[in-house]
């Protein structure tokens, strides 16, 4: 106990000498999260829409207003007819051009089927899919009203067929911040837990003092929790303010049970402080670590935790992978408390696998740093 | 009682390279014993196998009576290591660094207070508690570390070149330390290569290519020129007259020291005018041929060229 608390001690007054490391473990994981949560936003809304509306009857300033009124499209510019397209999109002035030919109302009034254009950017493929998609929606709405109206002063009794009625739950608005949100959290976690411990073991290493330390009769264990507890605490408090933070930028609210958030924090984070623990006893110097650190810890959590993309439709080899990366665990339970509000049994899988993850990790690191050299 | 420090066909081999060949010897209880040799030749692969820090290849080495490969958490707690890296923590200061070295050799309450006074005043450091180390002249730093490392009062220490990058003063002063260590009665065992340090030791191991090539007391090391005498030939160009010395067959031995060379001749007056002859019909006339007596350092090139000559002879 002595020799734990005389590591600690000196560990903590270590990171007190030393501001600059001290705020990059707390201040920088909820700064990458504003820079992340803004810049991350999978959700396409109020497209820049060009209208050349070359009808301008009551009919065509329906259609229009069927998709300015959404959220979706915002109307930015009014060609005249005649002016050219195309130089819309590549000036980016906007990202679509609804074009509405002209007799466009005249022609439904009669009852013939009558075409509208839509030009759309296709440079960003993903964002232009969601665009026609918005469009087709719309177009199909404004269909449906159009052929309900036209039976109905045929005189016919008319019940639309089918009628989907959608609700979401978890997250109603399908705001994509919600759920990155989480990922967000494992993502900055891991790397900020892997570089503290490896950077302050391979310090010792680069200084001499870790020969001292391996001289002195000093438990293993002793020096594994001695190094781990304070920046356990470090990443607590970077957790509570990513929490802090994430609620009052995103509206991210924990629904399901603190304790619970608190536990599977305390689990993963586990994993992720032994996990530096063992990169620092592979590295010799303080830039090795902290590259080895980076990648180690970046990757896997960014590409293979299931954050961006699905793990579901990964190639099988891909996925083999993913079930070492602690964060794709991480990241089912951190979901389901913020956003489902459900509590660690639900996903006692996830729980069992953070908790081998981190018995093994610390166990490679222990045998690491007991071992002689020869 | 059990020997303090006992080395019995000790080995260390890394790949290819013998660091440590078959070192077999044993220090006394309260000697300050030297570990001499050159950068390379062994001396901290040695030191480091002692300390339980690194695994010897074959052979045994015990601390007072305990193996080291057996009880290697036993030896620890019985000694105390100071490297020349002076392995303290530079970002804290000195009473911190003093509170964390109690602390992990797990000295608590009053007894660790007073260690640390101890320490402070040994180091000479009273004033300067809040200092941070980083900030102390060497010497200063060095003293700290040696109060570090024998803060829970070990029986042996074990010292690794601990007097490197230190100013001549604050050498002499911390020989006088380890001096003060040996009479309360604590083995010092200490690597060095600066051969005036050697004299303040009691017994030296001269180790070469990771051989032990000479044990004994200064003066027992020296008498390996009994019955010969070293002469000192000042002469204009050293180069030139050493190569026509060293071509004489009474020459025994030669060795240039800055201007001067070192000859060992059997008779030191027949050996002086041979020298002077060979020098004046080689057109060198020397300046001066003094006998002297012979150094450390005569004594450490003497065996290095016996273990250098003997290797040449085993490899033909």
């Amino acid at each position: 106990m002595i020799r734990l608390r005389a590591v600690i001690v000196k560990e903590l007054r270590q990171i007190s000498r030393d501001p600059f490391s001290l705020g990059m473990l707390i201040v920088l994981p909820a700064f990458m999260l504003v820079l992340y949560g803004f810049a991350l936003n999978f959700d396409v809304r109020h497209v820049r829409l060009a209208v050349q509306d070359r009808d301008k009857s009551a009919r065509s300033r329906e259609l229009v207003a069927s998709f300015t009124h959404s959220t979706y499209f915002d109307q930015v510019a009014s060609p005249p007819p005649g002016s050219d397209l195309a130089a819309i999109t590549e000036r980016r002035v906007a990202r679509a051009v609804l074009v509405i030919p002209e007799g466009y109302g005249r022609d439904l009034a009669a009852g013939r089927s009558t075409p509208v254009q839509l030009l759309l950017d296709g440079a960003d493929s993903t964002t232009a899919s969601t665009v026609l998609g918005y469009a087709q929606a719309l177009a199909g709405e404004e269909n449906l009203a159009l052929v309900t109206e036209a039976l109905a002063s045929s005189g016919g009794d008319v019940v639309a067929p089918l009628r989907l009625e959608p609700r979401v739950l978890f997250n109603p608005e399908l705001e994509s911040t919600q759920f990155l949100v989480p990922g967000l959290i494992g993502f900055l976690l891991m790397i900020t837990a892997v570089l503290s411990t490896a950077l302050s073991v391979v310090r010792e290493k680069e200084r001499g003092t870790m020969e001292q330390l391996r001289m002195a009769p000093l438990r293993t264990a002793e020096l594994i929790i001695g190094k781990t507890l304070p920046y356990l605490a470090i990443s607590l408090l970077a957790t509570v303010i990513i929490l802090v933070a994430a609620r009052l930028l995103f509206g991210v609210e924990i629904r399901g049970s603190l304790l619970h958030l608190l536990v599977a924090v305390l689990l993963y984070l586990f994993g992720a402080l032994g996990f530096g623990l063992f990169i620092s006893t592979l590295a010799d110097t303080q830039a090795l670590a902290f590259q080895a650190g980076l990648i180690a810890s970046m990757l896997p959590a960014i590409l293979l935790s299931g954050f961006i993309f699905q793990i579901r439709i990964m190639p099988a080899a891909l996925q083999a992978i993913t079930y070492l990366v602690p964060a794709r665990y991480f990241l089912v339970i951190l979901r389901g408390i913020i956003l489902k509000g459900e509590g660690l049994l639900t996903y006692w899988h996830q729980v069992v696998a953070l908790a081998i993850y981190g018995v093994a990790v610390v166990a490679l690191a222990s045998v690491r740093l007991a071992r002689k050299e020869h | 009682m059990a020997r303090a420090v006992e080395l019995v066909d000790l080995c260390k081999r890394f790949g290819a390279f013998q660091a440590v060949d078959n070192v077999s010897l044993t220090v006394e209880a309260g000697e300050i014993f030297g570990f001499l040799g050159a950068n390379g030749a062994g001396k901290s692969t040695t030191i480091r196998m002692l300390c339980g820090l690194l695994a010897p290849t074959s052979g045994r080495a015990s601390i007072l009576g305990i193996d080291v490969s057996k009880d290697p958490e036993g030896v620890k707690r019985r000694i105390g290591y100071m490297s020349q890296r002076f392995s303290l923590y530079d970002d804290l200061s000195v009473r911190q660094n003093l509170r964390f070295f109690a602390g992990v050799y797990g000295l608590h309450g009053p007894e660790a207070r007073e260690r640390q006074a101890w320490a402070v005043s040994m180091s000479g450091l009273e004033g300067k508690q809040d200092r941070l180390t980083g900030e102390l002249p060497g010497g200063w730093k060095q003293r700290l570390a040696l109060a570090c490392a024998v803060m829970h009062q070990p029986k042996v220490v074990f010292l690794d070149e601990p007097t490197s990058g230190v100013d001549p003063i604050s050498r002499r002063r911390f020989w006088r330390l380890i001096d003060e260590m040996s009479q309360g009665g604590v083995t010092v065992f200490v690597t060095t290569h600066y051969l005036d340090e050697a004299e303040y030791c009691h017994r030296l191991a001269l180790i070469h290519a990771g051989k032990l090539v000479a044990l004994g007391t200064v003066s027992e090391l020296k008498s390996v020129f009994a019955g010969h005498a070293v002469l000192e030939v000042v002469a204009p160009r050293v180069a030139d007259a050493l190569d026509v010395i060293a071509s004489q067959p009474w020459a025994l031995e030669t060795s240039v020291f800055g201007t001067r060379v070192h000859v060992v001749v059997a008779d030191a007056d027949l050996g002086r005018q041979q020298v002077e002859k060979c020098l004046a019909a080689a057109g060198h006339p020397p300046t001066s041929i003094e006998r002297i007596l012979p150094s450390l350092e005569d004594v450490f090139i003497h065996h290095v060229e016996r273990a250098e000559a003997a290797r040449a002879g085993a490899k033909p």
